[in-house]
């Protein structure tokens, strides 16, 4: 069965979908990537679809499901290299996805995580 | 069918007269426009027709059977060559019709004193060249509506340009109307020139859209949900006064989206956003 890499790249995570996103492809990502978040102590996610040109709704919403499992684990999820076509998409089918973090590449997404990986620790009191 | 043939052998006979006829009505007539067709030219397609005309009209005088395709083919490019040089309907359609008077001469002279034979002739020659002037019509008709067409097309690749203002700062001036046809090509050309410049920040200046409802409203906010999710941040600028009363008024929710009143307010944001600045030069002594 078709399996997505998942890399460590220093505190964060990189995971990049460069097969076609089944749903089957999609659950196997959710389990394995909650897990190495917490085996690694990872602090961030980078998602990066660049390659995908086909979204439907269930995929759209495994992405925010992503996010969102990721934040309750305390890393910040960053959505990178979205095509325009699966932005547009994803728009009309409803799935805004206002509360996930988007950058245009991983470039700007790895800094964008530490930006705020920075602030947000700057904003916590000292224990 | 006889008579037809001899009537086309006399038209054939008879093609330089009634050229000579055909023509000279065709100038007198008031709708010719000589600004735009000259002499030579119209007696060549005139020449052209006719011989096509006595061709087909030896075979029968049915215009809707297959021996008057070259006809219509040669009638289908006069109209539509003189739909584009800018001719009204009825002075394309005088073409055709002109030719009534020297065939009715024609058939006159044919027919003598017999006022049988002779309405006969008239009326099939009034059918045929009658739906021969309302195939010209259509025609004119039909290149006229292609360049419109092609018109709205090329309007709409003209009024969606995106500019760069900045390192990862990019502008999109919309003007006009928006319509879900238009939001289409405007949110596909932007973020294609997000991808391309790599740019951070987008602003879409309304200045120049008339009026905003709520369905423009709503395409708005799917055009900044989409560069959103493109890792791009939208800002809205150019919201005229009594634009940001109909947008309160009809209770549309663009909090969650950054607006300014000017371009330039919206470049001073973008421009802090992408960590740049911009300061007069101090004077030189």
């Amino acid at each position: 069965m078709e399996r997505i890499p998942i890399l460590k790249m220093g505190p964060y995570l990189l995971v990049t979908i460069q097969v076609d996103m089944h749903d089957r492809v999609a659950m196997t990502l959710q389990d394995e990537l909650t897990e190495r978040i917490v085996s690694e102590r990872a602090q961030g996610v980078l998602l990066d679809i660049s390659s995908v040109d086909v979204v439907d709704s269930f995929i759209g919403r495994m992405i925010g499901n992503i996010a969102s499992m990721s934040r309750v684990l305390d890393a910040e999820t960053v959505v990178v290299g979205m095509r325009p076509a699966v932005a547009i998409t994803l728009v009309e089918l409803g799935l805004a996805l206002p509360s996930i973090k988007t950058a245009l590449n991983v470039d700007a997404g790895m800094t964008l995580l530490k930006s705020s990986r920075k602030m947000s620790h700057n904003g916590r009191s000292p224990r | 069918m006889r008579q037809n043939m001899q009537m086309a052998e006399e038209i054939r006979n008879g093609l330089d007269a009634i050229m000579k006829d055909w023509v000279a009505y065709q100038l007198s007539a008031l709708t010719l426009r000589r600004d735009l067709l000259k002499e030579t030219e119209l007696r060549e397609s005139s020449r052209s027709f006719l011989e096509l005309f006595a061709e087909a009209f030896s075979v029968t005088s049915d215009s809707s059977s297959p021996s008057w395709k070259p006809v219509k083919d040669n009638l289908a490019e006069i109209s539509s060559s003189r739909a584009l040089q800018g001719f009204s309907p009825s002075e394309t359609a005088t073409f055709v019709f002109s030719l009534k008077q020297p065939l009715f001469n024609l058939a006159q002279q044919r027919a003598g004193n017999d006022s049988k034979q002779l309405a006969e002739i008239l009326w099939n020659l009034t059918i045929l060249l009658d739906r021969l002037g309302l195939y010209t019509t259509e025609v004119y008709q039909e290149s006229r509506e292609g360049v419109i067409r092609r018109q709205q097309q090329e309007m709409m690749e003209l009024s969606t340009p995106v500019v760069q203002l900045w390192d990862e700062v990019v502008a999109l001036p919309l003007i006009g109307t928006l319509d879900s046809g238009r939001t289409q090509v405007v949110m596909e050309t932007l973020l294609q020139r997000v991808v391309e410049t790599g740019a951070r920040i987008a602003i879409i200046d309304i200045t120049g859209v008339p009026t905003v409802d709520t369905l423009v409203a709503q395409h708005l906010m799917k055009t900044v949900a989409a560069t959103r999710l493109m890792g791009a941040d939208c800002i809205i600028s150019g919201i005229r006064p009594q634009i940001a009363q109909t947008i309160v008024h009809l209770g549309v929710n663009l909090n969650d989206i950054i607006t300014k009143a000017t371009l330039a307010d919206a470049f001073q944001i973008a421009l802090q956003r992408v960590g740049a600045s911009i300061s007069k030069a101090a004077p030189t002594s």
